[in-house]
């Protein structure tokens, strides 16, 4: 690791006004970028700690809507009670990252911010329709993710939360990369309550050559019937999907659709 | 440098690190706790966990300034006295370990994820559990015997007391 | 004998330290002074250096020395070298490469060290090594052994020409064609052996100190064979002489091999220390281990087999291709000849044998002996070929080999190796018992019916261990004799000290041998220490690999008790004023049979180093040497049965049951050989389905760390079915025949084998992860 200085921020506001230091970056639980400084694929000047500013930790569910803070641990995102009942799905992706220890440092925050083609939260959040809160604005999670490894956060902007509404039915599919246990194809299948366009979302992470991607012929597919038997029917092109040692893209289409299969199936009960 | 200021094993511990110090050469290095390893640069192997507030966590992840104000439970850490800890005595007595290297990891991890299952764990759980620990002597079949073991053994040493709270 | 002794299942007497994290690990050791270090490797897979400019390194901060090949070839260290001469079919000698520590002119694979930075701290030195500015010339690279031996392929050594090292054969090539020519049935394949990373979980590391004013040198370092260690070092490398060269290998976590060799990193920390006048320490990370550590494996083979009519092979022909990596590591030239080609007959009667192997240089790491070295490669060969060949036939695996099993002993075979002992029916036996392989087709059924595929498959292997007796590896081209010491040393209290040459990695040396020695005087346990490991303690010894520490370490330390008895017994004789002949030693005493007249082993001990009141012209003291040379190796032999289920939707392949069944000759500590046979399979599960080192054409690693190399997890592998069903081997005194290599050995055909039952198809090639299978089923 090249040399760095840390700082602990104690509220959003101070992490936003260190980050005007140097080449400053958001430290929140290290999961991604401590390794990535280790091998000096990365090298910020200066290191702003949010992980342990208050004000950004906890679930919080309302009615049907839930709000989880930004510097909140894929832990204690398993284990909300309150969110195993609101949004079961949620819960158990965040249970599938990584390791147990993994899990006990890093956060949804710095998951999305960081928005690694193959990370799991991104899904989540394009297949519930999120909305990702900084301390700047608001953005839909559509719009939220860019390509890999980038997001439309602006220099200074601190995410604080994510919010969605929770779905009727929802579930997660994770088929691991053998080797580094990320996905290699992650589908992520909600159901709203309406009927009609939108209705049911799947996105997929892991796969695509830009990131998480919606495969909308498939939602076409179980808008008209959510059922797992109509997904074998809408295949995913394997045009725009990556190929490496691990999976090549045909694969990962076959694998979108056999997750996007079992999903929906789970979702069902 | 960063002014840290941390409990290990329970002894309140002052220093001053360079930012881009670990938690692992910290406890390694500045406090000679040698038995947390290192063992990869991916933070995959699990050799170098501790605990950190309570939480398993790899020490080879995180800044020594990160862990300023936390209470770090290492290895060297968990027995009581002379007296091995559950796991410690399990590891032992099933032959869970050959060279050595990931065994702290491993122990580190066990002890938390017994402590995470009060309700008790079966082999799946267990193997399931252990993705973030890799051992390449044992073959974890005999980790895995370990770690079931000493789950019942502490759960057979805490339902008494539990008994007697109620 | 007793609750401590021979066949016990006594917990680890080293586990104590380990569980409490007081290990001692190459990395915890700290000496006054002490500096870190960072090699400089090179990002090129074939390149000229043209100029190394190590001014910018040499002013960062925290810098003490910089140091390059140039500065180390004028001190006159040396080559590093292959000690196992193989010569080629032709006569002539293999060509050996040259292979500085440090390159000076050339770089050869992608890691390949340039130069060494020293600094006060590791981040400092990993700066500045940063800075140290390596101009080179990019020349074109190849890492296939195969295409290496095509005309036009980039060269990389001037000694070898076409890149071909040597091209050796064994056998009767003449025999072996008739035996084609005249067969009912002749099974062929191709046969990849994929290229493995073995991957000790403690990353290589070594600790160099030159101590001025003694002039000596201290070496602290991840190794096998600290002797071994020692003697290359000082022999051939020019680091220092022996009496000047202490190397100690204290905790060392797992070897697998890796570990025996003497690799530059050591040699340079040695030499810069003297440079620097500093201790110096180098730690690898876990990248560096993948660039650098000996790779295993990497074999290309063509195989026939020949069968009569009623199914008895009756000729074996073999070509294989050997990828040695950029240079000759240490042992690399006896594993694909000596350890491989010699095992080709398995466990059948095969009146015809012959193999051809070549030995090629490519721009990839080097290769050398990993778990099983040889054997592996051999009997993936060979079981793939019979299981390939029963379908063929149309008949059983089971009765195909039980067919063609050997079973008078002993067996000459057709490639120099006499099996002494081995009852191969019955290991195979054991396993189907244990698999209920009887039921498997009901099982297979029941799977289809849930829409996933179920496959069986066996193997049942033979490996030559226990090595070796001198002579003959001596005539074989091997530069070291074979044997191991022991010095066993009964202080004046009655404790006892055992040095060995043997090294303990994970192998629990501590315990065994010390059961052995509990059980021999009935002694506590607790009052025997294994002392192992250090060239300052230990006179000399060869080192543990080749499953050799039971068959070969613990028969020198036998011969070292039974000198300690003798002399024991002569003390005790005189002060029980009885005949030598009728001392018996009996639960820490020595008796005089049949009476209740009795010394206790303590005072035996006193007795002997009071010096009071000896025997006549007895010297005082109780302490006995021993070198034990083998009279030849040692088969153990088994079979392994694996029954998988694939999901043919995903190509996850899932092993439902791993059955061992070896025979291990007689066992010291039955908890401890299951634990080598559990991380035996491991591993050899792991290269059948998760592993694989592989290179771009570039020499670029493209698995260079866990996030891309697949290391068996909790969660890839079942708990395993071991059991034993033993023959003591005749060759040793404790009839061991070895238990550490078998299970890496024994598994991946077996693995294969079911892979290729469930998805119904001829071949695969490992590993099978999930992509290949599905890909491979998508095919079918």
């Amino acid at each position: 690791m090249y040399s760095v200085n840390y700082h602990r921020a104690n509220s959003v506001a101070d992490a936003a006004k260190l980050l005007k230091t140097g080449d400053a970056k958001l430290l929140s639980g290290g999961m991604t970028l401590i390794p990535a400084m280790k091998t000096r694929l990365a090298a910020p000047s200066d290191l702003v700690d949010v992980s342990r500013i208050a004000a950004l930790k906890g679930v919080k569910v309302s009615g049907k809507t839930v709000t989880i803070g930004a510097a909140t641990t894929h832990f204690e995102v398993s284990t909300d009670a309150k969110l195993q009942k609101a949004c079961p799905a949620l819960a158990e992706l965040a249970s599938m990252i990584g390791d147990p220890a993994v899990r006990h440092r890093g956060t949804i925050g710095g998951s999305i911010a960081n928005n690694d083609p193959a990370a799991d939260y991104p899904a989540a959040m394009v297949a519930l329709g999120a909305t990702i809160v900084t301390n700047k604005r608001e953005i839909a999670a559509d719009k939220f993710f860019k390509g890999l490894f980038e997001t439309v956060l602006k220099d200074g902007e601190v995410v604080t939360s994510v919010s969605f509404t929770a779905p009727a039915k929802a579930a997660y599919q994770k088929f691991r990369n053998p080797a580094s246990r990320y996905a290699i194809v992650g589908v992520f299948v909600a159901k709203g309550k309406a009927t009609g366009k939108d209705d049911v979302r799947v996105a997929v992470t892991g796969a695509g050559d830009s990131g998480v991607f919606r495969a909308k012929t498939i939602e076409a597919a179980l808008a008209k019937s959510f059922d797992p038997a109509v997904v074998a029917g809408a295949k995913v092109s394997a045009d725009s999907l990556m190929t490496d040692m691990h999976a090549s893209a045909d694969y990962r289409a076959n694998l979108i659709s056999v997750m996007a299969k079992r999903a929906v199936a789970a979702a069902n009960g | 440098m960063s002014d840290i200021s941390l409990s290990v094993n329970g002894r309140q511990v002052r220093a001053t690190v360079e930012d881009r110090t670990l938690l692992v050469h910290f406890l390694r290095e500045h406090q000679g706790l040698t038995g947390t390893h290192v063992g990869c640069d991916t933070s995959q192997c699990g050799a170098c966990v501790v605990h950190v507030d309570g939480k398993a966590v790899k020490s080879c992840s995180m800044l020594a300034a990160q862990a300023s104000g936390s209470t770090v439970v290492t290895i060297e850490g968990i027995a009581n006295g002379a007296d091995l800890h559950p796991v410690q005595a399990a590891f032992k007595e099933h032959h869970g370990l050959q060279c050595g290297f990931c065994t702290p990891g491993m122990i580190m991890t066990a002890t938390d994820m017994i402590s995470r299952h009060p309700e008790g764990l079966d082999e799946a759980t267990v193997r399931a559990e252990l993705e973030g620990n890799i051992c390449r002597c044992t073959g974890y079949h005999n980790i895995v015997k370990a770690i079931l073991a000493a789950s019942q053994a502490m759960s057979k040493a805490s339902k008494p007391k539990a008994k007697k709270a109620a | 004998m007793g609750m401590e002794g021979i066949g016990a299942r006594v917990t680890r007497k080293e586990d104590k330290r380990f569980i409490t994290g007081s290990g001692r690990y190459v990395d915890d050791m700290v000496v006054p002074g002490m500096k870190h270090a960072v090699f400089v490797r090179s990002p090129h897979a074939h390149a000229q250096i043209k100029k190394i400019d190590v001014k910018g390194a040499q002013a960062m901060p925290g810098v003490i020395a910089v140091l390059t090949g140039k500065e180390l070839k004028a001190d006159g260290i040396g080559n590093l070298i292959c000690g196992w001469m193989i010569h080629s079919k032709d006569g002539s000698p293999m060509k050996m490469g040259a292979w500085s520590p440090l390159a000076f002119d050339r770089v050869r694979y992608v890691g390949d060290a340039v130069a060494i930075v020293i600094a006060d701290t590791k981040g400092e030195a990993r700066d500045a090594a940063e800075a140290v500015e390596v101009t080179y010339k990019e020349l074109k690279a190849v890492v296939d052994a195969v295409k290496a031996l095509e005309k036009g392929a980039p060269q990389l050594h001037p000694e070898a020409d076409g890149n071909l090292i040597f091209d050796w054969e064994i056998g009767d090539a003449k025999a072996t064609d008739a035996a084609i020519k005249a067969a009912h049935h002749v099974t062929r394949m191709k046969i990849v052996n994929n290229r493995l990373v073995p991957n000790a979980m403690e990353p290589r590391a070594a600790l160099g100190h030159y101590d001025k004013g003694d002039d000596h040198y201290t070496c602290w370092t991840t190794s096998q064979n600290p002797h071994v260690a020692r003697l290359v070092m000082s022999a051939f490398y020019n680091v220092a002489p022996e009496n000047k060269l202490r190397v100690i290998a204290p905790d060392v976590g797992g070897g697998f091999g890796s570990k025996i060799f003497i690799y530059p990193e050591e040699v340079v920390c040695l030499w810069a220390s003297k440079k620097a006048g500093v201790p110096v320490k180098w730690v690898a990370d876990r990248t560096e281990s993948f660039l650098t550590d000996a790779h295993g494996r990497d074999h290309h083979s063509t195989v026939e087999m020949a069968f009569d009519k009623n199914n008895r092979i009756t000729g074996l022909k073999v070509d294989t291709v050997a990828n040695l990596g950029a240079y000759m590591s240490l042992f690399s030239s006896s594993v694909p000849t000596y350890l491989y080609a010699t095992l080709l007959s398995g466990q059948y009667n095969i009146p015809a044998i012959h193999a051809n192997v070549r030995t090629v240089y490519t721009n990839t790491a080097p290769v050398d002996a990993y778990r099983g070295a040889g054997r592996p490669e051999a009997t993936y060969l060979l079981e793939r070929t019979m299981e390939t060949a029963a379908r063929e036939l149309g008949v059983s695996p089971a009765e195909l080999r039980r067919a063609n099993f050997i079973t008078q002993f002993p067996h000459q075979t057709p490639v120099i190796m006499c099996y002494d002992a081995g009852d191969y029916g019955a290991s195979l036996d054991a396993a189907m018992k244990a698999a209920d392989y009887a039921g498997f087709a009901k099982r297979r059924d029941k799977a289809r019916k849930a829409g996933k595929l179920r496959g069986i498959g066996m193997s049942c292997y033979i490996e030559a261990c226990g090595i070796a007796p001198s002579a003959a590896v001596g005539s074989l081209g091997a530069g070291v004799g074979l044997w191991e010491s022991a010095e066993v040393r009964v202080n004046a209290v009655g404790t006892i000290e055992v040095l060995t040459g043997s090294h303990s990695h994970g192998q629990g040396h501590e315990t065994t041998f010390a059961q052995l020695v509990a059980g021999r005087f009935g002694v506590p346990i607790d009052s025997i220490s294994i002392v192992h490991g250090d060239t300052d303690k230990v006179q000399m010894g060869m080192g543990t690999y080749g499953s050799r520490s039971g068959a070969v370490g613990m028969s020198a330390i036998v011969k070292a008790l039974d000198k300690v008895e003798a002399k024991a017994k002569k003390i005790a004789a005189h002060l029980l004023e009885a005949d030598e002949g009728d001392i018996v030693i009996e639960n820490g005493a020595l008796k005089v049979a049949g009476t209740d007249k009795n010394v206790p082993w303590f005072q035996m001990a006193l007795a002997a180093y009071t010096a009071h009141n000896l025997p006549g012209g007895m010297e005082a003291g109780l302490k006995e040497t021993a070198f034990y040379d083998p009279t030849n190796f040692t088969f153990p032999a088994g079979c392994y049965i694996c029954e998988v289920e694939v999901d043919p939707e995903t190509g996850v392949t899932e092993i439902i049951q791993f059955v061992a069944a070896d025979d291990f000759g007689n066992i010291i500590n039955p908890m401890i050989v299951e634990g080598q046979v559990h991380g035996g399979i491991a591993q050899g599960v792991g290269q059948a389905m998760l592993e694989g080192a592989y290179y771009d054409p570039s020499g670029q690693l493209l698995t260079a760390s866990y996030m891309d190399y697949t290391m068996p997890r909790a969660d890839d592998l079942p708990s395993f079915k071991v059991s034993t069903s033993n023959t003591p081997c005749p060759g040793n005194p404790l009839g061991i025949k070895g238990c550490g290599e078998a299970g890496a050995i024994g598994s991946p055909p077996a693995v294969i084998n079911a892979l290729t039952d469930a998805l119904g198809i001829a071949d695969f090639t490992m590993p099978a992860s999930p992509s290949r299978v599905w890909a491979a089923a998508q095919k079918h």
